[in-house]
């Protein structure tokens, strides 16, 4: 099946799903969608280009801030302030995007690493001294449940629904681009770049393009976070943060939407699970712990399913789909 | 998804995801969230954990101490008070989606006493949009008087124009034509102090401001310029680590200057904590600050929050948080008893309203229809070789200026338990 086909699809059994769920986790499925098409640039980054970046975060902040300054700026009906918000922060990130593939070009491994880790803590800094509103960050607008709706759904399945929509058309270009010749040209890259050369392939930019590529869909989830929080905030987009997006594209597998799916799922029921659990331990011990505990239990769960699937979710789902139809891979996933 | 099962599959199951939709429809539930026939439920955002977490941590667990004392003692209307508590650990990122959990899926019955600036302000607008009671803010802020925008958002600390001021206007009775400086947070804690000293001192009397971001690492530069300028008297807008922070790095630098601190920032033995039991005396003798809560040791609400703070929280250090956490314990029971044997929101929003609460502080609550800060007057305190007490001193501010006025404290009524 086509992509864009699938991709419909698959948004339209979302949408339906968010009736199977409750407001908040209708809230924490929007925070989801907005990881997921981070991930889904970062997993496309890494898997096809091998750029590790540990700044995904600072791409969906600046997609926040974009989004927040437009939406609020734009004076009009509902869809139209959203779309300028939106094209805003495609824009935002897709800018800053393109700035650090110009780097990136020119950087390898653990130098880009370190280039895009110093942005990450550079962010609240730059929070402070430039008009983004310091820690308190900005105030992004409140978009309500249309008149139509609001009998049928509640304020977060509507934030959920747009959230998956945004999501949706974020990673669907993201999708058909890695499956097309410029995916091709980026795996060349890959796996040796001189070779790639020879063949008429200019690496710089490709991976310039890949970056700016990877940092659109980042942004894109930076605004759908604004539309369910309706706040951007420095602190919301730190190096924990940061770094989970890494473990999400890891732990789904690196390179594979699906996988960046069930990554971002995976870091955003997580922590809330350790803190559940964390509860539910005897007052005392989560007492000495000073409220750690919730962060040992997500780092432990983190390390296990490391241990236990080195391959990721996306070879899981692979190895499954395998022994089902018994028919050999003749792909070779990266 | 070449073939075609795989296709009706999907269709099948996006139908009976369809089919599920009573789930998360809206409406039609009558029973009023968070109150059952034996309990309250109510809950908190609090930075149990990070930058804020020193101190800050100690308060949700002496409210709920009081609310188990409470509890122990026949709870409020025949109700026992839950508590739940979230952390958030000051990030506001984390506070949206903590509260959200209280209110969609805990569904509790009121927020109580959300802590921060930065933090509560990121689910304002939320819980005005859910009719949700955002009870006794633990934050100085203006943004929670604003009655006319959130109709059920009340704060608990005075001001930080209020405090601000208060310190100003004690600092030049004491020192006349000494040279004054603020250091504030970067945010509208910071700012709302440098208001309030504006409006005693004069904007251009002050010689050095000042601010600092929660997520800086030192103050080295800051605390440099501010001795460069010759300051004298330091009015801080910090919180307690930031504070101990300004006043070790002054120590460093051999520069003792006074020290007049917002009482967000200057607990005792929460800065003790922080620059050492043997230290801290000497670092910190003078230093003034501003309070509203019965804390003095000896008085009658001291000694019944001494002693549920060790037989309800297993006998954790006492300091001025566990006064705090307390003292909001008492004042939401306190309304609760107010708004009735059955409860609403609108009751318990309209029994905050009403003006009746008394409160536990030194001076009289000021909460109204059209006022929904808590306390406009605050009494000075002074640390004397380790005890921090009141100096005598309680200013009122209003907007016609700063008047020195007379404490009265609230007596200790039925052993602390509020009833009707």
């Amino acid at each position: 099946m086509k992509t864009p086909l699938r991709a419909l699809l698959l948004t339209v059994l979302a949408l339906g799903g968010t009736f199977g769920l409750d407001p908040f986790r209708n809230y924490q499925l929007a925070a989801a969608a907005a990881c997921f098409a981070a991930v889904a640039g970062l997993t496309v980054l890494v898997g096809l280009t091998g750029q590790l970046s540990l700044g995904h975060a600072v791409l969906m902040a600046a997609g926040g801030y974009g989004f927040a300054w437009a939406a609020t700026a734009v004076d009009g009906p509902w869809p139209l302030a959203l779309l300028a918000g939106l094209l805003a922060a495609a824009l935002a990130s897709g800018l800053l995007g393109l700035l650090l593939g110009a780097a990136a070009a020119r950087l390898r491994g653990p130098y880009l690493a370190g280039l895009t880790l110093a942005l990450v803590i550079a962010l609240s800094a730059a929070a402070g001294a430039l008009p983004l509103g310091g820690d308190q960050g900005v105030r992004a607008p409140f978009f309500p449940v249309p008149e139509a709706l609001s009998a049928l759904i509640a304020v977060e399945q509507w934030h959920a629904w747009l959230a998956i929509t945004v999501a949706a058309a974020a990673v669907t270009p993201l999708a058909v681009l890695r499956s097309g010749p410029a995916g091709l040209r980026m795996r060349a890259v890959l796996d040796d770049e001189t070779a790639a050369r020879l063949s008429g392939i200019d690496p710089g930019r490709v991976k310039t393009g890949a970056f700016v590529a990877s940092a659109i869909p980042a942004g894109l989830g930076g605004a759908v976070l604004a539309i369910a929080t309706q706040q951007v905030t420095p602190g919301g987009y730190g190096l924990a943060f940061s770094l989970s997006l890494v473990v999400a594209a890891v732990a789904g597998g690196l390179g594979s939407i699906g996988g960046a799916a069930a990554g971002a799922v995976l870091v955003t029921v997580l922590p809330w699970a350790a803190d559940e659990l964390a509860a539910l331990a005897p007052a005392e011990l989560g007492r000495r712990l000073d409220g750690n505990l919730a962060v040992l239990l997500f780092g432990a769960a983190l390390v296990a399913l490391t241990l236990a699937w080195p391959g990721g979710a996306a070879r899981l789902l692979h190895r499954a789909r395998a022994l089902r139809f018994a028919t050999p891979s003749t792909t070779t996933e990266r | 998804m070449r073939n075609p099962r795989t296709l009706s599959t999907a269709a099948a199951l996006a139908a009976a995801a369809l089919a599920a939709a009573a789930c998360s429809t809206p409406g039609g539930d009558e029973t009023v969230p968070g109150v059952t026939d034996d309990a309250v439920v109510i809950g908190t955002h609090q930075p149990l954990t990070g930058p804020a977490a020193a101190g800050y941590s100690a308060i949700s667990a002496a409210t709920a101490a009081y609310f188990a004392y409470v509890n122990a003692n026949g709870g409020v209307n025949g109700r026992d008070i839950e508590y739940l508590v979230k952390d958030d650990a000051y990030d506001p990122a984390a506070t949206q989606t903590a509260v959200r959990e209280l209110v969609t899926e805990d569904e509790v019955f009121a927020i109580v006493n959300g802590l921060g600036t930065p933090t509560h302000s990121s689910v304002l607008d939320y819980l005005d949009q859910q009719g949700v009671p955002d009870l006794f803010v633990s934050s100085g802020a203006l943004a929670w008087n604003q009655p006319e925008v959130y109709d059920s958002t009340f704060a608990f600390n005075a001001d930080y124009v209020t405090e601000g001021a208060a310190l100003a206007q004690y600092a030049v009775e004491q020192d006349p034509g000494a040279v004054v400086c603020v250091l504030g947070q970067d945010d509208d804690y910071g700012e709302g102090i440098l208001e309030g000293v504006e409006t005693v001192v004069g904007s251009n009397e002050i010689a050095e401001v000042q601010t600092y971001a929660v997520s800086s690492e030192d103050l080295t530069a800051q605390l440099g310029a501010m001795m460069t300028a010759g300051c004298e008297v330091n009015v801080l807008g910090t919180i307690n680590g930031f504070t101990a922070m300004a006043v070790g790095t002054a120590a460093q630098m051999e520069w003792f200057p006074r020290w007049y601190v917002s009482s967000s920032g200057a607990d005792y033995p929460t800065l003790a904590g922080y620059l050492g039991e043997d230290l801290a005396p000497a670092l910190l003798q003078g230093m003034v600050s501003v309070n509203y809560l019965p804390s003095s040791a000896g008085g009658e609400w001291d000694a019944l929050f001494r002693e549920i703070n060790d037989e309800y929280n297993d006998g954790a250090p006492y300091t001025g948080n566990t006064v705090f956490g307390m003292s909001v314990g008492y004042l939401f029971a306190e309304a609760l008893a107010a708004a009735g044997d059955d409860p609403t929101r609108e009751s318990l929003v309209a029994a905050v309203e009403s003006g009746d609460l008394a409160g536990n502080g030194i001076v009289p609550l000021s909460f109204s229809e059209d006022d929904h800060a808590a306390y406009r007057a605050v009494g000075v305190t002074v640390v004397d070789e380790g005890v921090q007490d009141y100096a005598g001193p309680v200013y009122e501010v209003t907007a016609g200026g700063v008047n020195a006025i007379e404490a009265s404290p609230v007596p200790l009524e039925n052993e602390g338990i509020p009833g009707e």
